[in-house]
């Protein structure tokens, strides 16, 4: 009997791995189709409030970003821990916003302009006076649609 | 000839297409913007006061810097918020404090009473960007409550599986009337 069992063994050889690059091909086409290139390197850290009524952003194209929170640890040394602003790659004063809009915009189609979206990405713990100064330059630059970037809540708010 | 042809070893393929793969992994980002969506209000260069509303069709929450939220002057949680917010809309009492309605004819439904009333956001500069949020989605909540059940009264489904005309219709029945006021401090 042991002397069968091991020329059964032998029999079943390796596996054939000829489909594996197929199946690689299969997830990178996955994860190339469902995902997008990281644009701007984060000069801020933020941690997005939760909301339950959000609502997607439609056309990533038409949307631009504007980050607000505390600069990463390797940067607080030299730009302290107060909340800053981050456009493109970079902090900026909320002065710079008006500029930044201007030049978004014309990045785009003449047809798409007034469908642009600016994305306010802040983080949960800063206070409403930044956040109203990026409003009111935003109003000024004539972008009126605005989108504040939250997370989806598990369960309800309390 | 076909037979000659010698078959080309594919046996590194499968290393080609794994680091393909790991770079689409480290490259790219998968996470899908989502937020609360607003209009802000055009830019006018004198402070203009608060456009002509008439004082029943206006709900004022204000939002203090310490996180305090009060509805027309009065003290309120956040988790009541929703259903003062769904009862001054509704106006089921068509009571003369509260808002407004103005019959109007639309699209799938037919005559319905608009309610004219808007809700005014004041924050203070220190109040927090969360509060602020959860503020927003609060009565977000309560205007896509009022959509969901006009939306099942008429059409017998929730508001988001609706097509696309169906949506406006109940939209523009119910509009989403949430204004986002010139900054100032709030006591």
């Amino acid at each position: 009997m042991p002397v069968i069992r091991k020329k059964e063994k032998k029999e079943i050889g390796h596996i054939s791995t000829s489909s594996l690059p197929d199946i690689v091909f299969m997830i990178l086409f996955f994860f190339m189709v469902s995902t997008s290139m990281k644009e701007t390197e984060l000069v801020v850290k933020f941690k997005a409030p939760q909301a339950t009524e959000i609502q997607k952003l439609e056309n990533k194209s038409l949307v631009s970003y504007i980050y607000v929170g505390p600069p990463v640890e390797s940067l607080q040394a030299k730009f302290g821990s107060a909340p800053q602003i981050q456009l493109n790659n970079s902090f900026s004063t909320p002065q710079e916003i008006g500029q930044f809009i201007a030049s978004e915009r014309d990045a785009l189609n003449e047809a798409d302009r007034n469908k642009m979206t600016v994305c306010l990405k802040a983080d949960k713990d800063t206070r409403m006076g930044i956040i109203t100064d990026i409003k009111q330059e935003l109003r000024k630059a004539e972008a009126y649609k605005i989108s504040y970037a939250s997370v989806k809540a598990v369960g309800n708010l309390k | 000839m076909a037979r000659k042809t010698p078959e080309i070893n594919a046996s590194s393929m499968a290393d080609v297409a794994f680091l393909l793969l790991i770079f689409f992994l480290v490259a790219t980002t998968m996470d899908i913007d989502s937020g609360l969506n607003r209009v802000l209000p055009p830019w006018s260069e004198q402070q203009t006061d608060a456009p002509d509303i008439r004082e029943r069709n206006l709900m004022l929450v204000h939002v203090n810097k310490y996180d305090q939220i009060a509805v027309q002057g009065e003290l309120v949680q956040v988790s009541q918020l929703k259903d003062r917010a769904k009862e001054w809309v509704l106006n089921t009492s068509n009571d003369s404090n509260l808002p407004e309605k103005k019959n109007e004819t639309i699209d799938f439904i037919g005559e319905y009473p608009v309610s004219q009333g808007v809700i005014s956001l004041q924050n203070d500069r220190g109040t927090s960007y969360e509060m602020y949020i959860k503020v927003q989605n609060e009565l977000t909540r309560a205007f896509n409550e009022i959509r969901d059940e006009l939306s099942k009264a008429h059409f017998g489904r929730p508001y988001a599986e609706l097509d696309k005309e169906q949506q406006d219709a109940i939209a523009d029945a119910v509009p989403m009337k949430i204004s986002e006021a010139e900054p100032q401090n709030i006591k």
